[in-house]
């Protein structure tokens, strides 16, 4: 009789040459997920639900009943108030800096009303070091790839790869592989932010050296890339420095504070291709970019 | 009863380090739980356990984590093997020489994973070698504290339930 157990170098070819197929197969095809990540996805979604909601019960019991009783419900309350207040504040900002030829052109009701739906972070990434997170929404509540997830201090991130039904995976602006077009509040020049590595874990691109950006400068998404809401805050410029090249090396600071994230809103509004409206220069950053 | 043990103990690391990750971001890329399964899987069972926990938690993270799917299964079968294979060469029952097998497994198995993503993606390795570290230090005091917690926990409580009943005979 065979014992399999004897046979371990034969076993460890098997295993490796099937797992080598495995990723080629997904190296050739470009388009969807594959079934067993979907199937997978979508099971264990429901577990890390599970096990977010148990330990959820378990903190909440002590923090509403053991540790502060009342005043815990109360702060929750609060927090939420100052949440939405800080949302419609940023879209207020949004609304004065536009300028009258964009106000002409893009439709006030539109822009500002926003449909969104609140969501739970119910577990992160396994792999460390890939900066994704999952939300306890999915296609049954509406939400699609590439939509945009915001949170009271600013942009979080986007929807990616097709939900399941009652969870989708979001990737942070700070991943690597994140990347959002933006445009300074003051001088409103254009560029674009990519995550990386380092401290401050943002970076803002094709921005020309002669360009005005200051340290302390707002960042907001400038709406370009079609996923991220204009107006929307992104950072704050850490250090601008004269480039080699033609742009500035410039670093972000993220508005969101990424090591807490709790609750977020997903924007319900599907990401659409670059309009001709969006890739236009703001009239200050006309002056400010030589491209 | 043997993979059963074995299945259950890589589905609570992965539950914990989805957990972990979804409390903490900073401190989930500190330790990866299911790497520490598996080589703890390679190190108690063997290099055919250790090959195939491996398999099975890598392709499940993999899953769920989003990336391509059979880099992290690669990695891990690679590593769960090969620990098992060294388990049974040297001896590895006290914790230095367990801490330096978990230290070193997850060295190898960042440099693979990252190594297989580079060749995938046409790119340069992207290895943090601090960061690397530190997860390998931290893999390797959460393995070690396994052990210890797998071959003391049913003695220590042994002890102290004779101790409680030896106290109430007293008593009475």
């Amino acid at each position: 009789m065979l014992d399999i157990r004897r046979r371990t170098g034969v076993l460890l070819i098997v295993v490796t040459v099937a797992q080598l197929v495995l990723i080629s197969v997904q190296v050739q095809s470009k388009s969807g997920l594959p079934v067993f990540q979907e199937v997978t996805f979508g099971v264990f979604a429901r577990i890390q639900g599970g096990a977010w909601g148990a330990l959820r019960s378990v903190r909440d019991v002590w923090s509403n009943y053991v540790w502060l009783r009342g005043a815990r419900a109360e702060n929750e309350t609060l927090r939420k108030q100052l949440g939405e207040l800080q949302i419609q504040l940023q879209q207020q900002q949004a609304l004065a800096s536009r300028s009258t030829k964009l106000q002409e052109l893009l439709s006030l009701q539109t822009s500002t009303n926003l449909p969104t739906l609140a969501a739970e972070v119910i577990a992160g990434n396994p792999n460390p070091g890939m900066l994704t997170v999952t939300i306890g929404r999915g296609s049954a509540d509406g939400v699609q790839a590439d939509m945009a997830v915001i949170a009271p201090a600013g942009v979080v991130g986007r929807i990616v790869g097709p939900p399941a039904a009652h969870a989708a995976r979001v990737q942070l602006l700070i991943d690597r592989n994140a990347a959002a077009g933006v445009l300074t509040e003051r001088t409103r020049s254009g560029g674009m932010v990519v995550g990386s590595d380092r401290d401050p874990p943002l970076a803002m691109d094709l921005v020309s050296n002669m360009s005005d950006i200051k340290a302390g400068d707002l960042v907001i998404a400038s709406g370009v890339d079609g996923i991220y809401p204009k107006g929307f805050a992104i950072g704050r410029v850490e250090s601008s420095e004269r480039g080699t090249g033609l742009y500035r090396a410039i670093t972000v600071r993220p508005s969101v504070d990424f090591s807490s994230l709790e609750e977020v809103l997903v924007v319900l509004v599907p990401a659409r291709s670059a309009t001709p409206e969006d890739s236009a220069p703001a009239p200050a950053a006309k002056a400010g970019t030589a491209k | 009863m043997k993979t059963a043990a074995v299945m259950a103990a890589l589905a609570v690391a992965l539950v914990l380090q989805t957990t972990l990750a979804g409390m903490s971001l900073v401190g989930s890329t500190r330790v990866n739980l299911v790497l520490v399964a598996v080589i703890y899987v390679a190190l108690a069972y063997g290099s055919v356990f250790g090959l195939f926990a491996g398999c099975a938690a890598g392709l499940v993270q993999d899953a769920i984590a989003g990336g391509m799917v059979g880099i992290g299964g690669l990695s891990k079968t690679l590593v769960g093997f090969f620990v098992g294979v060294l388990g049974a060469q040297f001896i590895v029952s006290t914790p230095v020489p367990r801490f330096l097998m978990f230290f070193g497994a997850s060295m190898v198995h960042e440099l693979c994973f990252q190594a297989l993503y580079a060749l995938v993606e046409s790119r340069g390795i992207r290895f943090d070698t601090s960061s690397a570290v530190i997860q390998a230090l931290v893999n390797g005091a959460v393995g070690i504290s396994a052990f210890l917690i797998a071959e003391r926990g049913p003695e220590m409580f042994q002890r102290d339930g004779w101790r409680r009943s030896s106290s109430v005979r007293r008593r009475y």
